[in-house]
């Protein structure tokens, strides 16, 4: 009765598991990067080894718990007790072990290794948000990560505040943005996609919500992208969104933000130059639509509570026009 | 207090039992309450303390798993999550973990090795009084709504002065400097006890693996918490008198930190789980009627895993960009200490083979222990492979793997160690009936609970987040989470009432309900004030199995051997012996009931509190009379007149 209810527990865990899994999660078991590739194989090597021991050990103590209650009691042990301590505890994980140690040592010699031709890419945590630039290009944004499938990648991480991670779990491992200590990320997309980004050092206040988007694209594709971020974005092309720019360089709001090409050369936000074109606004916490986006602008706090941009009370028409403005900036 | 059941050769020669009682006995009331250094009321107490701050961290993590169990939920705010996640984190590693140990060892450590007491008995007060000062003082940031929200790990730059100004985090770096005290202190005790207080002819090999244990957590605690005591210490001189040791643009190291806090957390890991360990060898062999398998073996791991210990710490810090050479060396360790662990697994299952298996209550919870640390311990495993490491690390899968070891691993031998040595304690047993659906209850809530935090890993749910969008295929796992969690802690609530029950209601147990194998059952349940009245001398290692009756020793006119019979007790003296073959060498004086601990541990309290609100003057006046007390203190090591 009792192994029944397990089986039956086991099997609704199960599928319950199946159905949670879905195509949308951020899965380390759906690899779309070299580095990924190979850490996805080792959990299936060591997912093998480690069911096996489970099920192996398991047994064992299974039968140890109701060989004695037979009638007779126990029979005696043909093993001495020292040698089934010493070959079932040391010598066998021991060789387990040995196999984990080589791939240990296998993976991390080839993976995160200077490759030549790199893209660069730099990326600052900040609270609770990312400064992403492309030193070579001149290009900066905010919580989006453009990158070519195939290109080898340096992502060099930085924090001028808190201790922050760097984490794609579609990507590959995490790597700490240290203040004071610069790290490099090496990686090669193998996939295009967009993939979930993540903090995974915990930071303060806002740590849940400071997550952001790698886009990986074609070379092709990706080779337009970098054209036409390289250049400023045009001027407004229509009477709202002139107003609005009007509205945006008077208003606080450039103290704080860059738009290239204009006068707003603020630092302590995100770069706002491409905020148009961007698929989340608040570092992945809302999608990038005229509403969220007013909705931010006037009261960021009730989305994001303790974030760095004051409420911006406005006019409604003025927030129409700013909003207009910002999402022509492509 | 009931003294039944007193086993013959106790009651032998001129004294009576009536008469020792009297000479041992607390004064009634509240000064006996504040004075005493009883290690069994010492032990208790260190145990309900602790429970009580189980109880309470527990309630902190059902009102996080209540928020985490839908996506967008607002049960609570990011602050106040923050806030659950670092006291539920700090309590249970500093408040309940690691003191619930030291009250298992206080109380049964002098029972098991056959001698009236613990080697400081002043001392071992003074650690309790410090243990429960720290814990209401760190308790009363809860209360002053200023409670610290910097993770239970602390770590630098997030918890300086510039990115945590309140006096939240002050609350949380002075807790740790202050409940360091107590540990340190506490394992000193420990380890001269374990060495030189010794029943005659209980020699080194014959002694209990739960005091093997407790020697090994001793010796870690000794030289991994200065490492976490130094870090607190330091983050406090940045955030209180303008230092630099951690502030990157002034010259300092974050990374600094970290170390000093993973050199003492890994050990940390064991300095809670070998002690389990120590508890689940006790219950297995008794429960299997039989010695337990490999017994050189296992000792051997237990100090092994002391060592190896302290070479693992940075597979804490595999993500933090050091050199893959250098990380590499610690990953090999990190694997390594598998060994001692699996050397010990089979130790078990070597002794339930050859033996007939009671399913007492205890022993169930043994089972669900190698159950569920098989699975925690190759996880465990896993998490040293360096490259894997860097996925799963800070995601739900860590989460998992720990729970697995330190709240499997570790509260279900505590929970077993309940059953087990309870009747000991109050003389009453915890009802059996109830010990298996409170067994069964926590067992299955706690799968349910951790399990699915694997797969959340995997599926990229980063750790310490206060809440998560939908659409990521994490709802359905956390829901399982928290209905497991309620579950487990209904399952632990079972016990709770059980043991409320036993106290008052419970059936008599007698001086030895198991028919166990070692010296604490060999007196009465609960055991007089000075545990033997004559000392008992061992020949085995297994003295209650091997020698019956249990001969006990006369003193034969030297110095040394005076205190081994009554007339030792009558005069509150206890024999000590040699480390290694226990000969009696001299007569040991044993304190009397003394306020002079509660006092010392007040001054340093009084100090922590000036530090805290930055007064210099309640400073000085702790200081003051820290040094008065123990001067005094110092001056009365011969006579005690209190």
């Amino acid at each position: 009765m009792r192994r029944r209810l397990w089986f039956g527990l086991v099997v609704v865990l199960l599928l319950a598991l199946v159905a949670c899994s879905t195509k949308q999660s951020p899965a380390i078991t759906d690899p779309k990067s070299t580095e990924a590739h190979t850490i996805s194989g080792t959990w299936w090597l060591m997912c093998g080894l480690a069911s096996a021991v489970y099920l192996v050990v398991g047994g064992l103590i299974v039968v140890a718990l109701f060989r004695g209650r037979r009638k007779g009691g126990p029979t005696p042990f043909r093993i001495r007790d020292n040698t089934f301590i010493v070959v079932g505890g040391l010598i066998i994980p021991a060789a387990i072990l040995l196999v984990l140690g080589a791939q240990v040592v296998h993976a991390s010699n080839n993976l995160r290794q200077p490759e030549k031709n790199p893209l660069h890419i730099e990326v600052v945590g900040k609270r609770w948000w990312w400064a992403v630039s492309y030193p070579d290009q001149g290009i900066t944004t905010a919580n989006e990560v453009h990158i070519p499938v195939g290109r080898p990648i340096e992502i060099g991480l930085d924090s001028d505040n808190v201790i922050h991670s760097f984490w794609v779990p579609q990507l590959g491992g995490k790597v700490d943005l240290i203040p004071g200590q610069h790290n490099i990320w090496r990686l090669k997309a193998t996939k295009s996609g967009t993939f979930r980004g993540e903090c995974a050092e915990f930071c303060g206040l806002q740590h849940a919500r400071m997550n952001f988007l790698v886009v990986a694209q074609p070379a092709a594709t990706f080779d337009q992208w970098l054209v036409r971020h390289q250049l400023p974005p045009s001027g407004p092309d229509n009477q709202l969104a002139a107003t609005g720019q009007m509205i945006f360089m008077r208003e606080p709001c450039s103290g704080c933000h860059t738009i290239r090409g204009t006068t707003a050369d603020g630092t302590i936000g995100p770069d706002l130059t491409d905020v148009g074109s961007r698929l989340a606004l608040g570092a992945n916490t809302i999608p990038n639509t005229d509403g969220y986006l007013s909705g931010w602008i006037v009261d960021s706090q009730s989305i994001k509570p303790g974030n760095l941009m004051p409420p911006i009370p406005m006019s409604s028409s003025d927030l129409q026009a700013v909003v207009a403005y910002l999402r022509s900036l492509k | 207090m009931a003294v039944t059941d007193v086993p013959s050769q106790q009651t032998h020669g001129k004294i009576h039992p009536e008469e020792l009682e009297e000479i041992w006995a607390d004064a009634p009331g509240t000064p006996g309450f504040f004075s005493t250094i009883d290690h069994k009321r010492i032990g208790m107490r260190y145990i309900y303390t602790a429970f009580f701050f189980f109880f309470t961290s527990g309630l902190l993590a059902l009102v996080m798993r209540d928020q985490l169990a839908s996506p967008n939920n607002h049960v609570v705010g990011p602050e106040v999550y923050n806030q659950l996640m670092t006291m539920h984190g700090t309590t249970m590693i500093f408040l309940f973990n690691t003191p619930v140990l030291a009250g298992f060892g206080n109380y049964i450590l002098p029972l098991q090795l056959g001698t009236r007491d613990m080697a400081f008995p002043r001392l071992n007060a003074f650690s309790y009084w410090i243990f429960v000062l720290s814990g209401i003082f760190f308790y009363a940031s809860f209360l002053t709504g200023k409670a610290p929200d910097g993770g239970w790990f602390g770590y630098t730059p997030l918890t300086d002065k510039a990115f945590s100004p309140g006096i939240n985090l002050d609350f949380w770096g002075l807790a740790i400097v202050f409940v360091g005290i107590s540990t340190t202190v506490g394992a000193v005790n420990f380890i001269v006890t374990a060495f030189k207080m010794r029943a005659p002819g209980m020699t080194i090999n014959r002694m209990p693996i739960f005091v093997w244990a407790i020697l090994s957590m001793a010796f870690m605690v000794l030289f991994a918490v200065p490492a976490v005591t130094l870090a607190a210490a330091l983050l406090e001189l940045d955030r209180l008198f303008g230092t630099a040791f951690f502030i990157p643009h002034l010259g300092g190291n974050v990374l600094l930190y970290q170390h000093l806090f993973w050199f003492w957390g890994h050990p940390e890991v064991y300095i809670l789980f070998v002690p389990a360990t120590g508890m689940v060898s006790m219950i297995i062999p008794v429960m299997s009627r039989r010695p337990l398998a490999g017994y050189l073996w296992v000792a051997t791991a237990l100090i092994a895993i002391a060592f190896i210990s302290f070479g693992v710490w940075v597979h804490h810090m595999f993500a933090t960009g050091m050199p893959v050479q250098a990380m590499s060396f610690f990953a090999a360790v990190s694997l390594i200490v598998v060994l001692p662990s699996g050397v010990q697994f089979f130790a078990w299952i070597g002794t339930m083979w050859q033996g007939r298996v009671r399913f007492t209550t205890p022993m169930l919870f043994a089972i669900g222990f190698l159950l569920i640390f098989l699975l925690g311990g190759i996880t465990g495993a896993t998490l040293a492979t360096m490259p894997f490491d860097w996925q799963v690390t800070d995601s739900y899968y860590v989460v998992a793997h720990f729970h697995y070891v330190l709240n499997g691993a570790v509260v279900f031998p505590i929970f077993g160690a309940i059953y087990y040595w309870y009747p000991k304690m109050s003389g009453r047993k915890l009802s059996e009936r109830w010990g298996h659906i409170s067994f069964w209850t926590m067992f299955i809530g706690f799968n349910m609970a951790f399990f699915g935090m694997h797969l959340l890993g995997f599926l990229g749910m980063p750790r310490r987040i206060s809440t998560y969008p939908s659409g990521l295929g994490w709802d359905g796992l956390n829901m399982i989470s928290t209905i497991g969690s309620f579950v487990f802690a209904v399952g632990t609530g079972i016990t709770l009432v059980n043991w409320f029950h036993a106290r008052w209601w419970g059936k008599e147990a007698g001086p030895d309900p198991w028919e166990a194998d070692s010296l604490e059952w060999a007196t009465t349940s609960p055991p007089p004030e000075f545990n033997f009245a004559s000392i008992p001398v061992v020949a085995s290692r297994h003295p209650l199995w091997d020698q019956r009756p249990l001969p006990t020793a006369n003193p034969n006119g030297d110095e040394a051997t005076k205190s081994l019979g009554p007339e030792g007790a009558e005069h509150h003296q206890t024999p000590e012996t040699t480390g290694l073959d226990a000969r009696p060498t001299a007569t040991l004086d044993l304190p009397h009931p003394t306020y002079l601990p509660f006092l010392v541990a007040c001054g340093i309290a009084v100090f922590f509190v000036g530090l805290l609100i930055q007064a210099v003057l309640v400073g000085i006046i702790g200081v003051a009379a820290f040094v008065v007390a123990l001067t005094w203190w110092a001056w009365r090591t011969e006579v005690d007149l209190a």
